[in-house]
């Protein structure tokens, strides 16, 4: 108990209403356990892509030209995966994650300043993130991949559409936090909420760092 | 983990990592993500140099890559090192029951694959 309040006290926040038996905050606890479910669902999804990968029948695929239906026709497809727009998609997330602790760093020492302006650069780095994703969508659908196409279609929307809702929510959540913090409305009692809504954000962050060597990069 | 606890007391009282750490952390994955993009390449491309050492191992290189930076996001970015057990516990566990479905599910589906010819 004496642990995790010093714990607590160290991160700048002492919340009354929210200890458990276990001398944590529950809503903390909660979070970590939430984590802990998307873990499991994310894996039943990569276990997917990776049980039908190579499976397909007909293009377009993501790494090698392959005959595929284009304007009721057969015709030869070139591979669709565009790789350094991904790459720097995925730094930019990367980037996020770091930005997002700077202004959990801001918040826990009445930092509004740095809080707010490293927030602002989380948000914008999610909105990159998700626009990159759209445009990517929609440039493969151009290419003639879209959801029922093949196997490769259905497994790679289904994963990383997921992963992209997941990220929207997560924007969706850091812009209330910013919100909030440009009203002045967290204040360091109150960088806990602003601690929740980074662990979701990181978590959103490990999962792609899974999917992107797996999805994109494994031939 | 048990280094860090030995040199500041009991294990629930760390103060998190400064903006510093954090830095070269960011530096650390950025570089990382430029060593699996690296990898691909050279195993993508036969007249790249070291194209036949790489494009064998390409796949291990790239999940030990994904690990480790899966690790230190983990770690000092959700705090992990520093924060109590409990909640490396809730993390961790379904973590290894997640790396367990796809490793099952993946060599369930090839076993039935290979007795269905």
């Amino acid at each position: 108990m004496a642990q995790a309040a010093t714990t607590t006290a160290d991160a700048g926040h002492i919340d009354e209403h929210h200890w458990t038996s276990t001398g944590l905050n529950s809503r903390k606890i909660a979070i970590w356990a939430f984590i802990g479910s998307e873990c499991m669902f994310f894996a039943s999804l990569i276990s997917t892509y990776l049980v039908y990968k190579g499976k397909s029948l007909v293009g377009p695929l993501p790494h090698t030209e392959s005959q595929c239906m284009l304007q009721g026709k057969m015709q030869t497809c070139e591979a669709i995966f565009e790789i350094p727009l991904v790459t720097f998609g995925t730094a930019v997330l990367l980037f996020s994650s770091f930005f997002v602790v700077l202004a959990l760093y801001g918040a826990q020492r009445g930092n509004r300043k740095m809080l707010v302006g490293w927030l602002s650069a989380t948000v914008l780095c999610g909105l990159f993130f998700v626009g990159m994703q759209v445009y990517e969508f929609q440039h493969f659908f151009h290419k003639g991949l879209g959801y029922s196409t093949n196997l490769y279609g259905t497994t790679f929307y289904t994963l990383t559409g997921f992963h992209g809702s997941h990220v929207t929510l997560g924007v969706i959540w850091l812009s209330t936090m910013l919100y909030l913090a440009i009203r002045g409305k967290i204040p360091p009692e109150k960088a806990l909420n602003l601690e929740l809504a980074a662990l979701y954000w990181h978590f959103v962050d490990v999962v792609w760092i899974v999917i992107f060597p797996v999805v994109y990069l494994m031939r | 983990m048990d280094a860090h606890s030995a040199s500041h007391g009991t294990a629930g009282e760390h103060a998190h990592p400064t903006p510093g750490m954090y830095f070269r952390v960011a530096v650390l994955l950025f570089v990382l993500t430029a060593l699996e993009v690296l990898a691909y390449e050279l195993g993508r491309l036969p007249d790249a140099p070291l194209y036949t050492i790489v494009e064998p191992v390409v796949v291990p290189i790239l999940l030990v890559l994904s690990a480790v930076k899966f690790a230190l996001v983990a770690m000092f970015y959700m705090h992990l090192k520093q924060d109590s057990k409990v909640f490396t516990n809730l993390f961790v566990w379904p973590l290894i029951l997640a790396a367990v479905i796809i490793l099952s599910l993946i060599l369930l589906i090839s076993l039935w694959h290979k007795a269905s010819y």
